[in-house]
């Protein structure tokens, strides 16, 4: 399912802000799934089936780690500490995610469908040899709206609140560097 | 676009962010969009996979009302659903957690928790090559989540919050990985029949973008989507 776009002019030429960041972390640990699991795990341990968990861990590791190369696992590591951060500003993740490997100038583009009203921030994780990631939004006519821009080399994320409700999609690019896994994951409120 | 990456996971709004959308002109009656208990006792396995997507996003509901109380009946007839499909220990599991975060008010993990238990239905639904029943988890979902949207909007109507109901492509995706379901279960009766409606749906849903559709047009959202949902919720399939 995975798509690689090259030289596509609705993509091209889309400017990357370095915008300050708009958070200050507090979750040093990440948030979403990550320290939900271990919330959940310390209330497992309480209730004494701790042993369970950590059988039914170590099945989900082996399932996810045939599904994603290890790669891309760090990739949705470094999606998701930048998302973390937003958790603390009251947006919750969601648990899906998308990940995938692009070259230099390439983008990837993911369907979403949003609800008016809402904020929402896509957020975009890689490793070495990326350096800098690109995410922008348009909408379902593929005019590209305006986002807040948070630009970290390989983390990357748009913030955006739409006026009406639909499909919208968002592209991931590697705009400096080398061919790499990436990791999309997108949070509301 | 039209090769842009489609997923469940990302592609399929969840309930919670629906209803995220409908609470910001206010707050809704949450409890008032409560429905009694669904059966436990499907044998259809395609019937209890839509109906679990709906306990799902009735899960969401008594989340949003901040409801101990109900979120924890809820989490009890999910885990009854999911035991009847025979999903994993791991599906079980969330359930405790659903309580668990219930007893302590935990309104922001337990929308996480009810989304992660989405997913680890579906994920076991792959192992066990159960990949025609992901997407009637989903579908139900969203029928039920749509049902209470047009609901509370009908009873409180204003334009920002109608506006929420605007999902063409949402429904055509959905009813597009129906069709692409293994004609065995596809041509299941209740599979079927919701298949068909969808049709008619996504056109009740393709309102232009700026304009806000009218009460009479939520009322008929509303009608379409509460008869599939009486229909998923009551009609035993053989």
């Amino acid at each position: 399912m995975r798509l690689r776009l090259s030289s596509n002019p609705l993509l091209a030429g889309s400017p990357i802000n370095k915008g300050r960041p708009p958070f200050v972390t507090r979750n040093p640990e990440g948030a979403g799934r990550s320290s939900l699991f271990v919330r959940s795990a310390a209330r497992r341990a309480r209730s004494g089936s701790i042993l369970l968990l950590l059988v039914v861990a170590t099945v989900s590791v082996t399932i996810l780690k045939a599904a994603e190369t290890d790669q891309e696992v760090e990739a949705r590591k470094a999606a998701l500490d930048l998302a973390g951060a937003f958790s603390n500003d009251g947006f919750k993740m969601r648990d899906g995610h998308w990940c995938g490997t692009i070259k230099p100038h390439e983008h990837a583009l993911i369907a979403v469908n949003l609800y008016a009203g809402n904020q929402y921030w896509f957020t975009a994780g890689a490793i070495a040899p990326a350096m800098k990631l690109a995410v922008n939004v348009y909408d379902e006519t593929g005019r590209q709206v305006s986002t807040e821009v948070y630009n970290a080399g390989e983390k990357a994320a748009a913030g955006f609140s739409p006026t009406s409700s639909g499909q919208y999609y968002v592209s991931v690019g590697l705009a400096e560097g080398a061919e790499s896994s990436v990791c999309f994951v997108y949070s509301y409120k | 676009m039209a090769k842009a990456i489609r997923s469940d996971s990302i592609s399929i709004p969840t309930p919670g962010e629906l209803f995220a959308a409908l609470e910001k002109p206010g707050k809704p009656n949450w409890a008032g969009q409560y429905r009694g208990p669904v059966s436990a006792t499907y044998s259809n396995r395609a019937q209890i996979a839509l109906n679990l997507g709906g306990l799902i996003a009735d899960g969401f509901i008594a989340v949003e009302a901040q409801d101990s109380q109900q979120v924890k009946n809820i989490g009890t007839d999910i885990v009854k659903l999911a035991k009847a499909l025979g999903v994993s220990q791991n599906v079980l599991s969330r359930g405790n957690s659903i309580n668990e975060f219930a007893e302590d008010s935990e309104w922001d993990a337990l929308q996480e928790e009810l989304e992660a238990t989405q997913n680890e239905v579906k994920s076991s639904m792959q192992t066990h090559r159960d990949q025609d029943l992901i997407i009637l988890v989903s579908v139900g979902g969203w029928i039920r989540g749509t049902q209470v949207v047009s609901a509370s909007v009908m009873q409180n109507y204003n334009e920002r919050a109608a506006k929420v109901l605007r999902q063409p492509a949402l429904v055509a995706y959905i009813h597009s990985k129906m069709n692409d379901i293994s004609p065995e279960v596809h041509d299941e009766p209740l599979v079927k029949e919701v298949s068909n409606q969808l049709v008619g749906i996504e056109k009740l849903v393709s309102f232009p973008p700026a304009k806000a559709p009218s009460v009479d047009d939520v009322r008929k959202v509303n009608e379409a989507v509460g008869k599939i949902m009486d229909e998923i919720q009551s009609k035993e399939v053989k």
